[in-house]
């Protein structure tokens, strides 16, 4: 009980420490110092002291569009276990809710995007649809194939003890969809090969674009849900990486957040040793995770 | 252990993707040789209970020599010579021969489980091999580049390889020897006539052939 509540508050209060270790790792590499691990929650508290301006042609799908982001992303952690021993809420199938929830919260940023009638988020929402109708199929092959090589039906078993079995008896099966889910992650997140967070090049992004026109309280939450966003990923991928967690709780929850903050710091890695990919280029890299995650299912089947 | 013999398998097939998906000649050309590479470790790994110990040595190094380096080099060599851009342009788009390819490789899973083999192998040894000859066949009808098909024919080779480690414990190893031979001898033609087609068409555009007339 006490690592469930444990791990809800790291859910709450740690992600955005994984930009900053982003940005440090990325600095670094660069032969820069860097900003403060911490400045992440600066720029969400300096965000959050402002005001907020709303284009006279944006409905109330505008406003909403910040707020269900971060409801969905929210709810959607409660099902995926973080850390403790299980996931704060679980149960047959709860994988297929969580993926749909972060659906969710992307078809709100999408409408908030298009409300406000400015062609380039308009554009920016197109390919950010695209690209997750192309990470899904990644996602729910690799998804099955842990249903297929754990027996559970739901995300704490799928990720916590079913794991250590698997890893014996389907070793290279979970690397490929360790793999898949690593290319998932950084397509969803908006990370470098795929899209590139701190360009402001109109004609390249993709998620930055989309929120263009929200400010001060409604962009702190977008850029905080987009943190809880990086983590839930990151816990999926670690996870799976863990496999037979430790016994000891409070040290399985220890190497989870070591292991987590690894996550950004591999992020930082593949942000500083890759360019961005063209953006014609960019499904062929999904379709690839896809068939990664594809040929561990048959693998798993066979 | 089964486990680990299988990942060698896995890379085997990742490798083949990662060809159909490579739009560089150059990123194509060191997947088949790490393919190469991973081929030369096969049999090493498949002879536990080899009786022939310095028989499989042999035919690990050769492969490894012969696919993993001194083909890869030669065809990195003919591509910088020739100075063709570094392109593939296919025929056939990138993703709908990434997805060919996983298709193959599920139907060749499918069609391995109907195949009864002659000694028992390991279970991914058929449906590597199949998945890699159809990639490769895929390669030589796709690809409009000759670096491009000679990848294929490449390809296409190593997968009759993996079929061939079934049967490593009989054959004598000179015929062996000879298919590394005639591989080798075939890509040094073909680079040959790449340099041919270059020098004809000052590009490595295997439609212009059709032009030729005599």
């Amino acid at each position: 009980m006490a690592y469930s509540i444990l791990q809800l508050l790291a859910f709450l209060l740690a992600p955005p420490l994984l930009l900053g270790v982003i940005g440090r790792v990325k600095a670094r590499v660069a032969g820069r110092e860097g900003p403060p691990l911490l400045q992440p929650y600066r720029d969400l508290a300096r965000l959050l002291r402002k005001g907020a301006v709303y284009s006279r042609t944006a409905t109330w799908l505008f406003r909403a569009g910040p707020v269900v982001g971060l409801g969905a992303v929210l709810a959607a952690g409660l099902m995926v276990p973080l850390g403790a021993p299980a996931a704060t809420v679980s149960f047959d199938g709860d994988f297929v809710l969580v993926a749909y929830l972060l659906g969710l919260a992307r078809f709100f940023t999408v409408l908030a995007a298009l409300d406000t009638g400015s062609s380039f988020e308009g554009m920016g929402a197109s390919r950010e649809v695209t690209f997750s109708a192309l990470a899904e199929p990644a996602l729910f092959l690799g998804l099955l194939s842990l249903v297929r090589s754990t027996g559970g039906l739901d995300l704490s078993h799928l990720l916590g003890p079913g794991l250590s079995a698997a890893w014996r008896t389907d070793g290279p099966a979970l690397l490929l969809v360790g793999l898949a889910f690593f290319v998932v992650a950084l397509a969803e997140n908006a990370r470098i090969p795929v899209d590139d967070p701190a360009t402001h090049l109109e004609l390249t992004m993709i998620h930055e674009v989309m929120v263009l026109d929200h400010s001060g309280p409604d962009l702190a939450l977008i850029q905080y849900g987009a943190a809880l966003k990086l983590w839930l990923f990151g816990a999926l991928v670690v996870n799976l990486f863990l496999g037979a967690r430790p016994a000891d709780p409070a040290l399985a929850f220890a190497a989870f957040l070591a292991l987590e903050l690894a996550f950004a710091a591999a992020i930082g890695l593949v942000e500083s040793s890759m360019a961005r990919l063209r953006l014609v280029r960019v499904p062929q890299l999904l379709v690839g995770a896809s068939v990664l995650s594809g040929f561990a299912l048959v693998l798993l089947l066979r | 252990m089964t486990g680990w013999i299988d990942l060698l398998f896995i890379l085997v097939l990742v490798a083949d993707q990662f060809v159909l998906a490579s739009s560089r000649l150059r990123a194509g050309i060191r997947a088949v040789a790490a393919q190469g590479v991973v081929l030369g470790v096969l049999p090493v790994v498949l002879a536990s209970d080899a009786t022939e110990v310095g028989h499989v040595a042999a035919l690990a190094v050769g492969a490894a020599a012969v696919k993993g380096l001194a083909i890869p080099w030669l065809l990195a060599r003919a591509t910088r010579e020739s100075r063709v851009s570094r392109e593939a342009a296919p025929l056939l788009g990138f993703v709908p021969s990434l997805v060919l390819g996983a298709l193959g490789i599920v139907a060749a899973v499918w069609l391995a489980t109907d195949l009864p083999l002659p000694v028992p192998g390991p279970p991914l040894l058929v449906p590597t091999a199949l998945g890699t000859i159809w990639t490769g066949l895929l390669l030589l009808v796709s690809r409009r580049k000759a670096v491009g098909q000679v990848l294929g024919f490449l390809v296409l080779e190593n997968g009759v390889f993996v079929f061939g480690l079934l049967l490593s414990d009989f054959m004598p190893a000179m015929v062996e020897v000879g298919v590394l031979l005639d591989l080798f001898a075939a890509v040094f033609v073909m680079a040959i006539v790449m340099f041919d087609i270059q020098r004809a068409f000052s590009s490595l555009d295997t439609d212009r052939l059709s032009s030729l007339r005599d």
